[in-house]
């Protein structure tokens, strides 16, 4: 199964460090590890996305509150919550029939374009990770010059807060 | 107007004495000539000069695991700090509180690949409970006194705290606090009262009851409490090799130790019990064996550990208690005690007789000729001419198994060895570390003659310091333990596992100024045991014991096979 673990950590120097080796040290798998401080400073909170039994999540769980400088942990998809990705792509556009499909794809998967060239387009597009692939895949891989995906965040639904 | 201002090294050896520092074991070097400056200027504690930086980690691990204070070490950067590490992931696998000081190179040459430089806090990231890079001279003091929190308490653990060389040198007013509380980081104490109401239920409800104990009862000081759940309910205790001593051996509710080398009676009482109450153990490979084989039989298991990621890890478990060991148990007690209930006693008699049945097997019995000696001979031999007082630090393979089968610990905190990382060449410095705690104590190490040539080179700091340890060396001229598995599983093909070129060790240990004795035969091994502890009772005695190269450690459980698929003698 697929979980997002949404941690808030110490922002102090290697905190990321000792997830990341945490990951590698005892096997288990990271689709994607986004980090940045929250509004309080003193904090940065982590989105991991990861796959693994429940057996196995449970030690994520462990093993995560185990590290001196985690705060606090929540598997958000233990309940309702809000995914979010941004992924910025690069296409080419260098003909107007080419410019044109590009707008109206973009629209589509309510994408924004934000930066042009002769001949390229920039497109900035968020969402689940799955509508992201989707978009993806309606172009044709040809046309790609470049993508850039910042992984999941994610936030729980309502009264679901995870604050210090 | 300011408090006086101390330099960075005064801090550091402030802080160790307002920690109640008495030893230090360590080795100087580029980085922290500082910090020797200033612990040369003191007398409140000692510094032990070891002769590698292992041997200070091992020496600073046995002091704590042999007092449960927490030990301290000090290296330098780099080589100091690397050859450190076998140490600290010695301390990490086995939960020893440590605070170890490593010195780094000044905070504007980090990174620039500078003499003796190493990424400390990356190399030991993984073999420690936490770590820190102090680079501020302001945070140094709080920084020590976190790690000396952080080292103690909840499951403990080693710490390492590197310090750039100018960080020892620049200034701030010393301020040590008192207290520290830490919002990241607050370990669980008290267990939870439902949970704790069930178990005591479900332990009563037993028909065929374990107590499965494990180093965690020795290091949240619960044998005590342990000792009087057995005896209370008087159901069978079996121990792991960490929490040997946590449950006098000598009591017949003991069953000795459980695992791939435990007795036949514990293993086969582990495997058939229906409730299993695991107290501060983990349910390692080398205790269950394979999980799969142990789950088939059906067992309700209560768990109690202070760590909550040692619960449900490798065995699924029905009732988990998360906290410290004393505390949960003594309120197991308090519900028994004020409880009507009591243990079914027909089942237990019925139970009982099982367990003296798989008894009768008699699974630690060997045949002592006189020539070549049995090396569980000269265990037996030792435990009855120390009455069993001793402390014993091992090193690792056959003969630490020997050691844990035939020496009954009655206390705990006397067994000190290696278990979960099995560190050959921990047995000497362990020995000075719990000598230099217990200076009138007998201290034997009971080793190898692989195990003792890998940290040998501290005789001479037991010299220097006249540290009346007993050195056991059962020496069967081969890697024992690996010769073992090759004629079992290897089809006789012992690759490398003799040593050829042995040292004369008697002449070795005169070299560095001890007693050396060779024995080669079982009538002179009580004679030579009586001798070190008697006429040579204040020096250091190397016994070299020539014992059987053939003699293998049994019972076995092959890896990854179950609890009672035992190879018997």
């Amino acid at each position: 199964m697929r979980h997002i673990i949404s941690l808030l950590m110490e922002n102090e120097s290697g905190a990321l460090s000792r997830v990341a080796g945490l990951f590698s040290a005892r096997g288990y798998n990271i689709e994607s590890l986004t980090v940045a401080p929250t509004e309080d400073p003193t904090l940065s909170r982590m989105t991991l996305v990861t796959r693994g039994s429940d057996e196995v999540i449970e030690q994520i769980t462990k093993q995560l509150n185990k590290l001196v400088d985690s705060v606090k942990i929540q598997d958000i998809t233990d309940g309702s919550h809000i995914e979010r990705e941004l992924m910025l792509v690069k296409v080419r556009a260098h003909t107007n029939d080419l410019r044109e499909e590009m707008m109206r794809l973009g629209d589509i998967f309510r994408g924004r374009i934000i930066d042009v060239s002769d001949k390229t387009y920039t497109m900035e597009l968020t969402g689940t990770g799955s509508k992201l692939d989707a978009f993806l895949e309606a172009l044709d891989a040809g046309l790609i010059l470049e993508t850039v995906r910042t992984g999941a965040c994610g936030i729980g639904r309502g009264e679901r807060i995870l604050k210090v | 107007m300011a408090d006086t201002e101390l330099t960075g090294a005064e801090i550091v050896v402030r802080c160790l004495q307002d920690e109640g520092v008495k030893h230090i074991f360590g080795y100087p070097g580029g980085a922290v000539l500082n910090i020797y400056d200033e612990i040369y200027k003191q007398d409140a504690f000692q510094h032990i000069l070891v002769r590698h930086e292992q041997a200070a980690v091992h020496a600073a691990d046995a002091y704590a695991r042999s007092t449960g204070q927490v030990g301290v070490a000090i290296v330098t950067s780099g080589p100091g700090a690397t050859n450190a590490v076998t140490g600290i992931a010695t301390a990490y696998m086995d939960s020893i509180p440590l605070v170890v000081l490593t010195g780094q190179v000044p905070t504007a040459a980090i990174g620039l690949d500078a003499f003796q430089e190493v990424d400390t806090v990356g190399i030991t990231r993984p073999c420690v409970k936490h770590n820190f890079l102090v680079k501020d001279v302001q945070q140094l003091a709080e920084t020590i006194k976190k790690a000396f929190y952080i080292a103690s308490t909840g499951r403990p653990g080693p710490v390492v705290v590197d310090i750039p060389k100018d960080v020892t040198q620049h200034l701030c007013a010393y301020h040590y606090p008192r207290r520290i509380s830490l919002r990241s980081y607050n370990p669980t104490y008290k267990g939870h009262t439902g949970q704790i109401r069930k178990a005591v239920q479900m332990l009563l409800e037993a028909k065929r009851p374990v107590i499965y104990m494990g180093g965690g009862v020795i290091l949240g000081n619960a044998s005590r409490q342990l000792t009087q759940l057995g005896q209370t309910l008087a159901y069978p205790t079996a121990s792991t090799l960490m929490g040997l001593g946590g449950y006098p051996a000598s009591d017949p509710l003991f069953l000795g130790m459980l695992g791939m080398h435990g007795t036949y009676e514990a293993n086969m009482a582990m495997q058939h019990c229906d409730v299993l109450l695991a107290v501060g153990a983990r349910f390692d490979d080398r205790v269950i064996g394979n999980p799969k084989h142990f789950a088939s039989e059906h067992h309700r298991i209560i768990h109690i550990d202070v760590d909550p990621s040692s619960i449900s890890k490798r065995v699924k478990v029905d009732v988990p208690i998360v906290g410290d060991v004393a505390h949960v148990l003594d309120e197991m007690l308090k519900l028994l005690a004020a409880g009507k209930a009591s243990p079914d006693e027909q089942a237990l008699q019925a139970w009982w007789a099982q367990i003296e049945l798989w008894r009768s097997q008699d699974c630690l019995k060997y045949e002592a000729g006189d020539k070549p000696i049995k090396p569980q001979y000269v265990v037996e031999k030792l435990y009855e001419v120390t009455q069993g007082q001793a402390f014993v630090t091992a090193d690792v393979g056959q003969h630490q198994m020997w050691a844990a089968q035939y020496y009954k610990f009655d206390q705990p905190r006397r067994w000190i060895n290696s278990g979960g990382l099995g560190t050959m060449g921990f047995g000497l410095p362990a020995a000075m570390g719990v000598q230099f705690a217990h200076p009138q104590a007998m201290v034997v190490c009971i080793t190898g003659e692989g195990s003792i040539q890998m940290n040998i080179q501290e005789l001479s700091t037991c010299k220097e310091h006249n540290l009346p340890i007993k050195v056991i060396l059962l020496n069967n001229g081969y890697l024992g333990m690996v010769r073992q598995w090759q004629e079992f599983f290897y089809e006789e093909r012992y690759a490398e596992s003799y040593v050829g070129s042995l040292p004369d060790f008697v002449k070795l240990t005169e070299a560095y100024g001890h007693v050396g004795m060779l024995v080669e035969r079982t009538a002179d091994v009580e004679p030579a045991l009586r001798d070190a502890f008697g006429k040579y009772k204040d020096r250091l005695v190397f016994i070299n014991f020539l014992v059987d190269p053939r003699e293998n450690v049994y019972p076995m459980i092959p890896a990854g096979k179950g609890l009672s698929e035992m190879i018997l003698v």
